[in-house]
């Protein structure tokens, strides 16, 4: 197992090109060099609008299994350039049969349900301690009360539709108290409630494109182990829509995603002039504040955890890939669950 | 790891300057150049035996000179510079 957590390149600025130069990959703009960096360092390479590689460098990383995935300027998905299909065929029939199982889906889908839960619950737990006035304590403490009770139903969930209820119900308690945890101005980064496609306020541009670039962090983990990325449990099948990254991405959203962003948010590291207000209400980031929240997500990547189940010291970053393992284990038959990656309390 | 390289290939001849540009270049892969002729590089063990075998490789015992240097301890503690310096950490966040 490739213990390394391979760096990722985000190349943001306009009209960059980036090209293959012997072993390196060379991105430049408007005729200046502006990085030179070894292949061998890099697990994946992030352009958004405006950015462009060479053919050669496609055909290079596609050859060696490095992941090239195209966002627009706003954080959305586009496009991802994939090599030619390897790995275990008898892994993905496996993973099919799983999914076309509604029992199995479910199991699956339940373990994945109570790591979100655990793992948002934690997060609003620690927003409590720290919360500054009664009211917001006193709404933390409720909704994760809530979320408690939801946890000893899960259980009993028997189908895929109760799961998804189940989840459905604890993501509205864990969004409609969320905001308590921001100990700013609430002129600055009011959150009311989770609005998506577009974000209408600036927190919610914040997970949005922190959650576009777990998303395409997350179909890597299942393409590194041979997983089909598009063929879910929890998420319902639907043409180019990657299920399974979906599904694996549920247990990471609170440690890996909202925690920066609440982090950027409460340090004040990240301002009100780093958004942008779009006609039509919606709040887009400018890319001062992208690059300024990709490196606080790469550098979050960086710290170690110790593996609950597994025992092992990892970087976060490498969570998404050993989960990605284990359910590549369970669904071989060498593991009779899927155990979800549940955060330290 | 973390190591310098740094070497003298003898560019008397066409063969020599050859040999230059591809130690050169096979250095890029793995690292980068910090002066003329020196590179830092930070590799995994299995990273670091592909590179001094491809190195060793591309010389020419007989004229040229190959040294690796292996750094002991954490980059900021065993690495003092002064003057130009533009040495980028491939591990860091890489936003361009």
């Amino acid at each position: 197992m490739s213990r390394e957590l391979l760096n990722t390149l985000f190349v943001l600025t306009p009209g960059a090109y980036a090209r293959l130069d012997g072993d390196t990959v060379r991105v430049e703009a408007q005729g200046e060099r502006l990085l030179q960096a070894p292949l061998l360092h890099l697990g994946s390479l992030v352009f958004f609008g405006g950015a462009t590689p060479s053919a050669p460098l496609m055909e290079r990383c596609a050859r060696d299994g490095r992941g090239i995935t195209f966002l627009d300027g706003a954080g959305r998905f586009q496009a991802r350039v994939v090599g030619p299909t390897g790995g275990n065929v008898l892994l993905r029939t496996a993973q099919y049969e799983a999914g076309a199982d509604a029992g199995r889906c479910a199991d699956v889908a339940r373990a994945m349900v109570a790591a979100k839960l655990r793992n948002g619950r934690s997060l609003l737990l620690r927003g409590a301690r720290d919360c500054r006035s009664e009211e917001g304590r006193e709404a933390l403490r409720e909704a994760c009360s809530s979320m408690a009770v939801l946890l000893t139903a899960l259980p009993g969930a028997d189908s895929l539709e109760v799961v998804r209820g189940v989840e459905g119900q604890a993501a509205a308690l864990y969004f409609a108290v969320l905001g308590h945890v921001i100990s700013r101005p609430p002129a600055e980064f009011a959150f009311r409630a989770r609005t998506r496609r577009p974000p209408r306020d600036r927190v919610n541009a914040l997970l949005s494109f922190l959650y576009a670039i777990l998303t395409s962090d997350c179909v890597g983990a299942a393409e590194g182990v041979g997983l089909d990325p598009q063929v879910g449990f929890l998420h319902a099948i639907r043409p180019g829509r990657p299920s399974l990254a979906l599904d694996l991405m549920e247990e990471f959203r609170a440690p890996l995603v909202d925690r920066v962003v609440l982090g950027l948010i409460n340090r004040r590291q990240v301002r009100p002039e780093h958004f942008e207000e779009r006609p039509g209400g919606s709040v887009m980031m400018t890319d001062d504040g992208r690059r300024l929240v990709l490196r606080a997500y790469q550098e979050h990547k960086q710290e170690e955890v110790v593996h609950p189940f597994l025992k092992e010291r990892a970087p976060v970053g490498l969570l998404p890939h050993l989960q990605a393992r284990l359910l590549a284990r369970h669904l071989r038959g060498d593991l009779p669950s899927y155990l979800p990656y549940v955060a330290r309390q | 790891m973390n190591i310098v390289v740094a070497y003298d290939v003898n560019t008397e001849t066409r063969e020599g300057r050859r040999r230059l540009r591809k130690v050169a270049k096979a250095c890029e892969g793995f690292g980068q150049r910090v002066q003329y002729s020196v590179f830092e590089c930070s590799l995994a063990d299995t990273d670091f035996e592909r590179f001094r075998r491809k190195l060793v490789g591309l010389i020419d015992t007989d004229e040229d000179s190959l040294r690796i240097y292996t750094l002991r301890g954490r980059r900021e503690e065993v690495v003092r510079v002064w003057g130009r310096d533009g040495y980028v950490d491939f591990r860091a966040p890489l936003v361009v």
